[in-house]
């Protein structure tokens, strides 16, 4: 029996348990220096000067540099954005949010670098300060003047005069989706060695190792060949926001070449919180028009994108949100326009379902406003609209092409699971009894888009050794998704070995020799691909191994993993066992293959949350009763770990419905830069999860699998956000904005009942 | 984050803490359980040049019962607090409103004591203290006085303590089981309170103190004199937030702390059963 | 002090956090830190068989004392100790920086409650935030280790 499908425990495991991971702060470094980077503490300021004097005699200190001792070239932003929104190394001129380093200081010790850092005088002339992500669009305060514009890049999908035109009803809200944290338990940490043969090791805490070898030779001129990068060994947690390459960590193999040290730079989580790139971060008008009846027929979203003080991977996601718009409905027309700005805030990226969770969140939020408008039950709203399950290859009027759905059956498990008419029953005897604790129930059904946009790709090779030991290579890399295991699974299935017999090596870039890295909840269905299919051509060499040693052609082999012996078709008593076949192999070309994979989609997981909450009715406060999941991310290779990654992105979505919020003052101090101030949520906000699976696998790849790793965050956050609201609805209440805190539920009943 | 260099030493005794207090002066810190002032010194909030440590006087580390009140050492943790049978018996309040400071980790390590001097009004214990009508004991070069909890607080971060004292015990009256209250509102469990209220019934009146809505911890005064006055427990605490004007911060504004004291102390009272 | 059994004796700052005594002072880097504002547990260790956060303890304060850190948990032999087992059954980890202090703080959860609903379980590590598992699974490895009955709902 195979392995796949099977709860299979972590190989991981043992060692984060026993003697903790190593990540990158764990490295014990001989000879290494400490870098510090001073930060402005001005949101938008001309630096006037800096004095370095005394921080430069303080103890312990090796060097102070500013930008006028950095000879790179700046940052040009990505060639979809405003080309003159460049960011220098270390602010120059002028700095633009605070946190944005201004100096950099390395000592023999870490201590040593907070104290001289304090001793850096920075004179700063104050810019007039923008925060406001809508006021950016048409402001006179400019970012880069030279810009002429705060707008980073544009969207525009339709222009029709006539949109609603046969439209009942239209409802229209503006939504803010916050900006939000990822805040990985393991902050930003990156160290850097040159060795004598004039190579260069830089240890990240990244997403993909790939990339930052990829941008240490574009920015520092290093030849690619000279570079090693190595992802962690482990990497806490990422979630988006460690795609990206930082300035911060990209200058190190430039800094210790000119120090002449092995360097290590680990930021504090106060500089995290506004270094670390945030989520979301839109402002969006939405749109919806249809008939009485609940035939929803026109659909328009229009999104402010804040871009924060450089145009990074978060000023490009409404590209995303325009991609998955109008979400699980078939809706005849669809406009999107978006404008991404930039403010004197920390730079967006990507952050959990990056520009999806926007556009379910827009578009479940107009589906429950647009069936409170013609007094229709949100279930029975949705039922009328979703996308029929024969329908499928299913292409959007925005151009995406679904590959494979059953919406109503997910919609129909979820309110069976949660005990949807009960739930509905027992709030209506609230309601009229008077009772404070008022039940809201909310809804989300969700489709996103995985491995996407364009087609999946990755590197994966498999090697059987001498010794029977498997070496798998992946171009995808852990932060704690548990690849070596996943990947352990399938090629014990395809091979028949043990997964103790497996090595699954990732994000190291001399040993493989190419990758795109872990996002977009693409490593499974891409990375799993590459290395199932290089285990195949590792089977077919053993094969024609095999065919030698029982004179019969290749194809005429039969390898059955169970009792791992080749025998010939219809004669399995004369057979050869995979050592006897593994050992004539060995002697000849070995058996390994390598794969480039590139699949032929992108893949479109989907499924129904449904949340119930309680709203203290006196304070406003809101307390997460259930949280219904059915999920559907194809054929599940492990249900333990997609579990897993079910919970973690269900967090999430509470948090952000509920609790977590960056905010800024007026003059653009972030007031939310620590884990004390920032509402990170904990187990005590918490239930226990319910979840069902349901397994309709994608004809795209040979796994049958989509991905799991951001649907969680996609599905829940809607359906919290909209449980709050139907909890005060009978009060008069419309909408709320995310996080719904309870003083804002408790003004949004005030404004309602007064 | 860590902090600025300082001096340390370890005091062997009470009257050496108060003899190193005397020589360092506004420079020096008392260390006891280090959770309120090291995190401050990490962010450089706080940057004392000297540190006198007073975590291992242990025979501050005690809860006795001295007849009409219970006597507790000011190096008493948290935890001690929330476990102790007298208290339960005795003052449940205080061990009721022990076991929510923070989280399990901060109540191990921090202090009666040492919360109670640091004074900040967001935290639960200085409020407790203040509803109980609870006496503070202060050590000095010429001495021990005795600092009624009313008398203690008296500006954000500020107390009635000298530069060279100590607090070296916090006495409660007992109340056994009659009617009390702690009512705690937090966006995350393990936060400051919003706002809250700690209510006890004692010989016939009620003692009501409130968090986190006033620049120290501050008796919800009105309210005291309304029930006095025959009034009920609803009207009384429609008084909670008269005079008071919290600052607004990100977790709350001015008018939404005021709505919750007066809801809070509602419900304060009603659990106390006024 | 003992750290983990062992006797160590090292001359030190004053302001040298427990935290970063016992990573790079003594070497045990299986201790994480997470924050600097004792919010979120990954620094969580024993002193006296008690958790405490060491980055909110100096190492000066804990001197004469007792540490256990995750490094110490298990047998001498290697068997892991009944919380490692039941976070490892029960999935109770992801990327793995949160485990430690997780883990540490959930043994001594146990110890002053050893058998807690899974609200108790909640609220008793509402100092550790995990931003991996949405702590379903960690709760559940804690209420298995203590042996009481699975939260509700749970996994499919």
């Amino acid at each position: 029996m195979s392995i796949l499908g099977n709860r299979v425990l972590r190989k991981e495991d043992p060692k984060f348990l026993t003697v903790g991971g190593s990540y990158v702060d764990d490295l014990k470094l001989e000879g290494a220096a400490h870098v510090t980077y001073v930060r402005s503490t001005m949101a938008h300021a001309r630096i006037l000067s800096i004095d370095v004097d005394e921080a430069r005699s303080a103890p312990g200190v090796l060097a102070v540099l500013t930008a006028a001792d950095i000879d790179l070239a700046p940052i040009a932003p990505n060639g979809m954005m405003n080309s003159a929104m460049v960011q220098q190394w270390l602010a120059s001129d002028i700095t633009r949010f605070v946190g944005e380093a201004v100096a950099i200081v390395i000592t023999e010790e870490r201590y040593q670098g907070t104290d001289a850092a304090e001793l850096v005088f920075v004179d700063y002339e104050p810019l007039p300060v923008l925060i406001d992500q809508e006021a950016a669009v048409g402001s006179e305060v400019q970012l880069f003047p030279e810009a002429g514009t705060n707008v980073s890049m544009k969207i525009d999908f339709g222009e029709d005069p006539d949109f609603f035109a046969g439209c009942d009803v239209v409802v229209r809200q503006r939504i803010v989706n916050q900006r939000v944290a990822p805040c990985p338990l393991e902050v930003r940490a990156a160290a850097c060695r040159w060795s004598d043969d004039g190579r260069v090791t830089q240890w990240a805490s990244t997403q993909g190792a790939h990339s930052v070898k990829g941008d240490i030779a574009k920015y520092l001129g290093i030849e690619p060949e000279d570079i090693r990068v190595i992802a962690g060994p482990d990497v806490g947690g990422g979630f988006g926001a460690k795609i990206g390459v930082y300035t911060e960590e990209l200058l190190l193999p430039w800094l210790s070449k000119r120090v002449g040290r092995p360097l290590k730079w680990v930021e504090t989580r106060s500089e995290s919180m506004v270094n670390l790139g945030h989520g979301r971060g839109q402002v969006q008008h939405a749109e919806i028009g249809g008939t009485r009846d609940g035939r929803v027929l026109a659909y328009r979203l229009d999104v402010v994108q804040d871009g924060g003080a450089y145009p990074k991977m978060g000023s490009i996601l409404p590209f995303m949100t325009r991609t998955m718009l109008g979400g699980v409905y078939d809706i005849p027309k669809m406009e999107f326009h978006s404008r991404s700005v930039v403010t004197n805030t920390t730079p967006t990226v990507a952050y959990r379902g990056a520009g999806r969770p926007e556009a379910t969140a827009a578009i479940e939020r107009a589906m429950d406003l647009y069936a409170a408008e013609i007094g229709m039950d949100p279930v029975e709203v949705r039922r009328k609209n979703l996308i029929a399950k024969d329908a499928f290859p299913f292409t959007t009027p925005v151009g995406t092409t679904y590959d494979i759905g059953d919406y109503d059956r997910a919609l129909d498990l979820v309110l069976e699971a949660a005990g949807y008419t009960d739930l509905r029953a027992e709030q209506q005897r609230r309601r009229e009894s008077g009772d404070r604790r008022l039940l809201g129930i909310g809804l989300s059904v969700y489709v996103e888009i995985t491995a996407g946009p364009g087609s999946p790709r990755e590197f994966g090779a498999v090697e059987v050794k001498p010794d029977g030991k498997v070496i798998v290579r992946t171009g995808s890399s852990s932060h704690g998704q548990g690849h070596a295991t996943a990947f352990s699974m399938l090629v014990a299935d395809r091979l028949g070995v043990e997964l103790d017999d497996v090595e699954v090596i990732h994000g190291d870039t001399d040993i493989v020799p190419r990758g795109q890295g872990t996002m977009g909840s693409r490593s499974l269905q891409a990375g799993g691909t590459a290395i199932v299919r290089a285990a195949d051509q590792v089977v077919n060499m053993a094969k024609s191994v095999a065919a030698d040693l029982l004179e019969a052609s290749a194809e005429d082999i039969v390898f059955d993993p169970a009792d791992r012996q080749f025998h010939v078709a219809g004669t399995p008593a004369v057979a050869k066992t995979w050592d006897e076949v593994a050992t004539v192999a060995h002697q000849g070309e070995g058996l390994a293959a390598e794969i480039d994979y590139k699949g032929a989609g992108a893949t479109f997981p989907f499924g129904a949350h449904l949340v119930v909450v309680e709203v203290d009715r006196d304070t406003g406060k809101v307390e997460v009763k259930r949280i219904v999941a059915v999920d559907d991310a194809g054929r599940i290779l492990n249900p333990l770990l997609a579990d897993g990654q079910v919970h973690g992105g269900l967090a999430q979505g509470v948090a952000q419905a509920l609790l977590e919020e960056v905010l800024y003052d007026e003059d653009g101090n972030p007031v939310t830069s620590n884990l004390a101030d920032y509402a990170f949520i904990s187990a005590a906000e918490l239930p226990s999860f319910e979840r069902t699976q349901m397994e309709t696998p994608t004809p795209l790849n040979d796994l049958g699998a989509k991905g799991i790793g951001e649907s969680g965050t996609i599905g829940s956050t809607p359906a919290v956000h909209n449980a709050v609201i139907d909890a005060v609805a009978h009060l008069g209440v419309r909408h709320i904005d995310m996080p719904c805190t309870a003083e804002k539920v408790w003004r949004a009943i005030g404004d309602a009942t007064t | 984050m860590i902090p600025a260099s300082f001096d340390y030493k370890r005091a062997e005794s009470v009257d050496e803490a108060i003899a190193l207090l005397g020589e360092h002066g506004d420079e020096a810190k008392l260390l006891a359980g280090g959770h309120s002032l090291l995190p401050l010194m990490k962010l450089r909030l706080a940057t004392p040049s000297f540190l006198i440590d007073v975590g291992r006087l242990k025979d501050l580390s005690y809860i006795r019962d001295a007849g009409d009140h219970i006597a507790i050492g000011a190096l008493t943790r948290h935890r001690d607090v929330e476990i102790s049978d007298l208290l339960a018996a005795e003052v449940p309040l205080l061990a009721r409103a022990a076991s929510t400071v923070g989280d399990p980790q901060v109540r191990h390590r921090g202090t009666l004591g040492g919360t109670l001097a640091h004074a900040d009004p967001a935290s639960d214990l200085p409020a407790v203290i203040l509803a109980l009508g609870g006496t503070l004991v202060a050590q000095g070069p010429g001495g021990s006085r005795e600092i009624a909890a009313t008398d203690f607080f008296q500006g954000f971060l500020e107390t009635a303590l000298a530069e060279d004292e100590m607090i070296t015990e916090v006495r409660v009256p007992k109340f056994g089981g009659k009617g009390w209250s702690f009512q705690k509102f937090t966006r995350r469990s393990q936060d400051w309170a919003i706002v809250g209220v700690a209510a006890v019934v004692a010989n016939g009146s009620t003692g009501i103190a409130l968090v986190n809505m006033a620049s120290t911890p501050v008796r919800a005064s009105g309210v005291e004199s309304a029930l006095a006055g025959g009034a009920s427990a609803t009207d009384a605490a429609a008084q909670a937030a008269d005079g008071l004007e919290p600052g607004a911060d990100l977790n709350a504004s001015t008018e939404y702390r005021q709505h919750l004291a007066r809801v809070l102390v509602r419900r304060a009272l009603e659990e106390a059963g006024v | 002090m003992t750290v983990n059994g062992s006797q160590q004796e090292h001359e030190v700052e004053p302001r040298l956090l427990l935290v970063h005594y016992i990573r790079e002072v003594v070497g045990l880097t299986g201790t994480n830190i997470g924050c600097d504002t004792s919010s979120c547990g990954a620094c969580t260790v024993h002193i006296d068989g008690e958790s405490v956060k060491s980055c909110t303890v100096l190492a000066v304060q804990a001197d004469g004392s007792s540490i256990k850190t995750i490094e110490g948990l298990a047998d001498p032999d290697g068997t892991m100790h009944p919380m490692q087992e039941a976070f490892r059954e029960n999935h109770g980890l992801q990327c793995g920086y949160c485990t430690p202090g997780m883990v540490m703080a959930a043994v001594s959860l146990l110890e002053e409650q050893p058998h807690p609903t899974e609200a108790e379980v909640r609220e008793g590590l509402e100092g550790n935030l995990c931003r991996c598992t949405g702590y379903h699974n960690i709760v559940k490895a804690v209420l298995a280790a203590a042996g009481s009955a699975a939260p509700s709902g749970g996994a499919s």
